[in-house]
């Protein structure tokens, strides 16, 4: 088979590239007196011999990272049905606006009458999130997912043990993200899972068995990682209410209800959200982030410090606006400084586009988006083989199961997914979630037309086609992408995290 | 109102039929009435781009940046020159745009970054395992004691008190979930006091946690006090300044178990104190107690070099409540301009740098010391950044600099109450000879004034 160039461009790394004497920086004179550095510092503590960093010039460095940057597909170019992940269009405006000087040069610790602006921001955004959850604090500190539920799991634990209740256990669903019980671990509870019902909801005798005095907190995502809306909501919030727990809503999912349903009017006390998913900070290849919290009145004492506040103006003056420090019951810093602040001017600058109209519209497309491509994967033949898991209208994502291709065609949804990769897509989250056998969990949103979501279902009816006539095809592929399947389980057995040098 | 949708009136009347539905409402009939929201979100109108660029021009422009002063505040994050290439590449959209690279056939530029990342990492710590990066600092700080519990149980941690206030803030919240309690170890003359960690240690202690220069700019010497508390068996850890490591001995040479850090100084941006990224690395027993992604070097199918993300098994997608770690995002494109600023500044460069630091420093803070009002706070080896005490209140005495364009650095006493007149000075290689002789000049002057003032007050 032929090679395409990227795959005869044998990969070098940056270090490898590195040539005796050659380089990029240049030092501005010191213009100060030359003293030597043991002089200065003890030599006992100085380095003896200088870091192994590459010596390259500029054009070097622009060619090697453009060169690789070519081996990564993005979403810029192609479709990124990635489920629970939110790939939507990255407005460039976003970039602009954090890129200002007032913004990208402002150091954390400038005193706060001189960064109005960023605060006014900050509490803009905090009031705009407070809405869309339905809860009125939010504190805007956590920079992921996972770090918001780590806030939320430590504020439901300062809740209970202000009270002097002093509870072991938080449940999560079978369906949860791996970060749910990822995160109740670092807060020192005890994990317990609940089970799923026929339709994709959360078991409610299983629930009411499981839930008792011990337990602090469900953790949930609604719509949930099948993508479907759980109709008992309010019986689930009954129930976890009604033994004094807290109600913990995971945000990952939230770009199907903005404007729609909030979450606090279903009863949560804790929300994150993921900036990074709904509110278009750009991914970046895994972060940067932000996962601010919402959470009720009852929750509020205990929210990080400090807190964003803004100060009425006696007698017609402008409002000001503080970092509060003195917050005695909080549970304190979860990292340095305010927060990923370039992350809130994008996604503030994203709230500021769209208003009201604009967030309930995106909802509303992203929804219509996924059943009609749920739809078109439901025609003849492609239903045959990748049945939807649990039939039912969907919300901005879904699930599929690869079981009977597996079966019926000889081809796993891993090669399905590798086989995508030749005609052009990303492919869908796949084996997750675990409840769902060879599971594909796809999510286009709203910012796909609907000529895209019509020549990815092509695709994939294309793809059964082929793996009917030869299954072995997708079983190999990729064949077209910079590198062909690599081995992971080699890198695990011996793993190789550094260059040698 | 802008909007980055693409359905027309006539898509979305086909896509209903194609779905078998008669409006878009329906597809939400599954929302329970009771929990639907009916009204309006109470936000303003959208509006078109040049008006959101304009309002939030008009918001930044009311903040006082490094581009608006001459600024030595540091104090954990600090203004240096960010060059071009790094706004060139990180702009990309093949690495601005993409998830994480969970399918490494088509994400073998972002594995390779934090496998060259990893490297850079790895030799700046002398330590030989490196993850792709953490949220940022102080969080690092807490995701190292986490893992030291992980390795050890044990359950008491000491802290220097030359640690950034942030970090041991941090370390006390998450030490509420994970069972441990962190007591300080108190600073004598500047560095972290070694007696009294010596008297502090015992078989119950899981961890020490140092900070190299530490919250004063002192340079600690972290060999002394890693040998003590290994003694008792704890874990040491230190958060490191990563562009003072290029000129200061390793501390995985030190003996240094977990090499932690705040990255904002290699190649990102202040942005208001985010987002820039952490690093972490540690001594080859604890690779699997990691948090956060790894890059791992292996082959293809057809024998091609290549990177996957690698050691999944400790993380969170796969092993739930007994992963390592909960993080799943983390700031890899603040990475990427990370291992781009330290290629940029080379070998020799990043010497060079450190070198410029540690003698602007010295003369900066030599020039200070020679003004009258003006004392050391401590007498400690620093490489770029001081700390002095005035005798006149500090807050003014700031308060008068930026009144003249000169923000002289960070007030002490907001953090630490017993140097309650002691201000800490900042440099990077933007801060010129011009630039310390006008802060010299300023400061001088806002001292004399507030000395004025105060005698004034007092006739």
């Amino acid at each position: 088979m032929s090679q395409t160039p990227q795959q005869l461009d044998h990969a070098v790394t940056i270090f490898e590239k590195s040539k005796s004497g050659r380089r990029a920086f240049t030092p501005p004179a010191a213009e100060v007196p030359d003293r030597p550095i043991t002089e200065l510092i003890p030599e006992r503590m100085l380095r003896v011999s200088p870091a192994k960093l590459p010596e390259v010039s500029e054009p070097e460095i622009v060619r090697h990272y453009t060169r690789i940057s070519k081996r990564n597909f993005d979403l810029d170019s192609g479709f990124y049905p990635l489920g629970s992940c939110t790939m939507k269009h990255n407005p460039r405006l976003h970039e602009r606006v954090a890129a200002l000087p007032g913004n990208s040069r402002l150091h954390p610790l400038q005193d706060e009458r001189r960064a109005q602006g960023a605060l006014e921001l900050m509490w803009n955004l905090q009031h705009a999130l407070g809405e869309v959850a339905g809860l009125p604090h939010v504190s805007l500190q956590p920079s992921a997912g996972s770090h918001g539920e780590l806030a939320g799991v430590l504020l439901t634990r300062a809740y209970h043990e202000d009270r002097g209740d002093r509870r072991t256990k938080v449940l999560t669903p079978d369906t949860a993200h791996g970060t749910n019980p990822a995160t109740v671990t670092m807060c020192g509870y005890e994990v317990v899972k609940v089970g799923t019902n026929p339709d994709g909801g959360v078991d409610l005798d299983d629930l009411r068995e499981k839930a008792d005095d011990q337990v602090a907190c469900l953790m949930l995502t609604n719509p949930n990682t099948l993508g479907l809306f759980d109709t008992n909501i309010e019986e689930i919030a009954e129930i976890v209410h009604g033994v004094g727990a807290t109600l913990y809503y995971d945000g990952a999912n939230l770009n199907a209800v903005m404007g729609i349903s909030r979450p606090g009017d279903m009863g949560f006390d804790i929300v994150h959200f993921n900036l990074h998913k709904s509110f278009t900070q750009p991914h970046g290849g895994g972060g940067p982030g932000a996962g601010p919290i919402a959470v009720s009145e009852r929750i509020e004492p205990y929210l990080p410090r400090p807190q964003v506040v803004r100060l009425e103006g006696n007698g017609g003056e402008q409002p000001t606006f503080t970092l509060d420090d003195d917050r005695p019951k909080s549970i304190g810093r979860l990292r340095g400084f305010q927060g990923n602040y370039g992350v809130f001017v994008r996604s503030y600058a994203y709230i500021r586009s769209l208003g009201a109209e604009g967030l309930r519209e995106a909802s509303e497309l992203a929804v219509l988006n996924a059943n009609y491509l749920l739809a078109r994967l439901s025609e003849k033949g492609v239903v045959e083989y990748l049945p939807v898991a649990y039939d039912r209208v969907c919300m901005h994502e879904f699930v599929l199961s690869g079981a009977p291709m597996k079966r019926d065609l000889g081809i796993r949804t891993l090669d399905l997914a590798k086989r995508l990769l030749d005609h052009g897509y990303h492919p869908p989250t796949v084996y997750f979630p675990l409840l769902v056998d060879e599971a594909l969990l796809i999510e286009p949103t709203e910012t796909e037309t609907k000529e895209t979501l019509d020549a990815f279902a092509d695709a994939i009816a294309e793809i059964l086609v082929e793996a009917a006539n030869d299954p072995s095809v997708a079983q190999a592929a990729p064949y077209s992408t910079p590198v062909r399947r690599l081995d992971e389980a080699g890198a695990a057995k011996q793993p190789v995290v550094r260059q040698p040098l | 109102m802008s909007s980055y949708t693409a359905a027309t009136e006539q898509d979305i009347v086909e896509m209903l039929a194609k779905i078998g539905c008669d409006s878009i409402e329906d597809l939400f009939a599954a929302i329970p009435e009771g929990v639907r929201f009916d009204s309006r979100l109470d936000l303003p109108e959208g509006k078109p781009e040049q008006e959101v660029y304009a309002e939030l021009r008009e918001l930044s422009a009311r903040n006082t940046s490094a581009d608006d002063e001459v600024t030595f505040l540091g104090a954990g994050m600090y203004d240096h020159y960010v060059p071009s290439l790094i706004d060139a590449l990180t702009s990309r959209a093949e690495f601005l745009t993409p998830y994480t690279p969970y399918q490494p056939e088509v994400s073998q530029g972002g594995l390779q970054v934090m496998f060259e990342y990893q490297t850079a990492i790895s030799e700046l710590t002398g330590l030989p395992v490196s993850n792709a990066s953490l949220y940022e600092g102080p969080s690092a700080v807490g995701s190292a004691a986490y893992l030291a519990k992980l390795v050890n149980g044990r359950s008491r941690h000491l802290v220097s008190r030359g640690v950034h206030p942030h970090s041991r803030a941090t370390l006390e919240t998450l030490a509420v979930g994970n069972g441990t309690t962190v007591e300080e170890i108190p600073l004598k003359d500047g560095v972290t006091d070694i007696e009294a960690l010596q008297a502090m240690l015992g078989d119950d202690v899981g961890a020490v946690i140092l900070q190299q220069p530490n919250f004063l700019g002192s340079v600690e010497d972290i060999e002394q006090l890693t040998a003590v508390a290994k003694a008792h068996g704890a874990l040491v850890i230190a958060s490191c300044d990563p562009i003072p490591l290029g000129i200061l001995q390793p501390p995985g040479e030190q003996g240094v178990d977990v090499v932690v850090g705040e990255g904002q100084t290699l190649g990102n941006r202040l942005d208001y104190g985010g987002p820039s990224f952490g690093f972490f690395a540690v001594a080859q027993e604890h690779i699997r107690k990691m948090p956060g992604r790894i890059a791992g070097e292996t082959t293809d199918a057809d024998g091609r070099r290549g990177w996957v993300l690698t050691l999944q098994t400790r993380e969170q997608h796969i092993r739930r409540e007994k992963a390592t770690s909960n993080i799943c995002t983390a700031q890899a494109l603040n990475a990427l301009a990370g291992v781009v600023y330290l290629a940029w500044l080379g070998r020799r460069g990043l010497v060079e740098l450190g070198e410029l630091l540690v003698r602007r420093t010295d003369f900066a803070r030599s020039q200070l010391l020679a003004l009258d009002g003006v004392t050391a706070l401590h007498e400690q080896p620093v490489v770029r950044e001081f700390a002095i005490q005035l005798d006149v209140p500090v807050a003014a005495v700031i308060e008068r600099c930026q009144a003249e364009g000169v923000n002289p650095g960070f007030e002490l006493g907001r953090e630490y109450p017993e140097y309650s007149n002691g201000l800490l000075v900042a440099l990077t290689e933007r801060r010129g000879r011009a630039d310390i002789d006008l802060l010299v000049e300023v400061l001088s002057s806002a001292i004399t004034a507030e000395r004025a003032s105060r005698t004034a007050v007092v006739a």
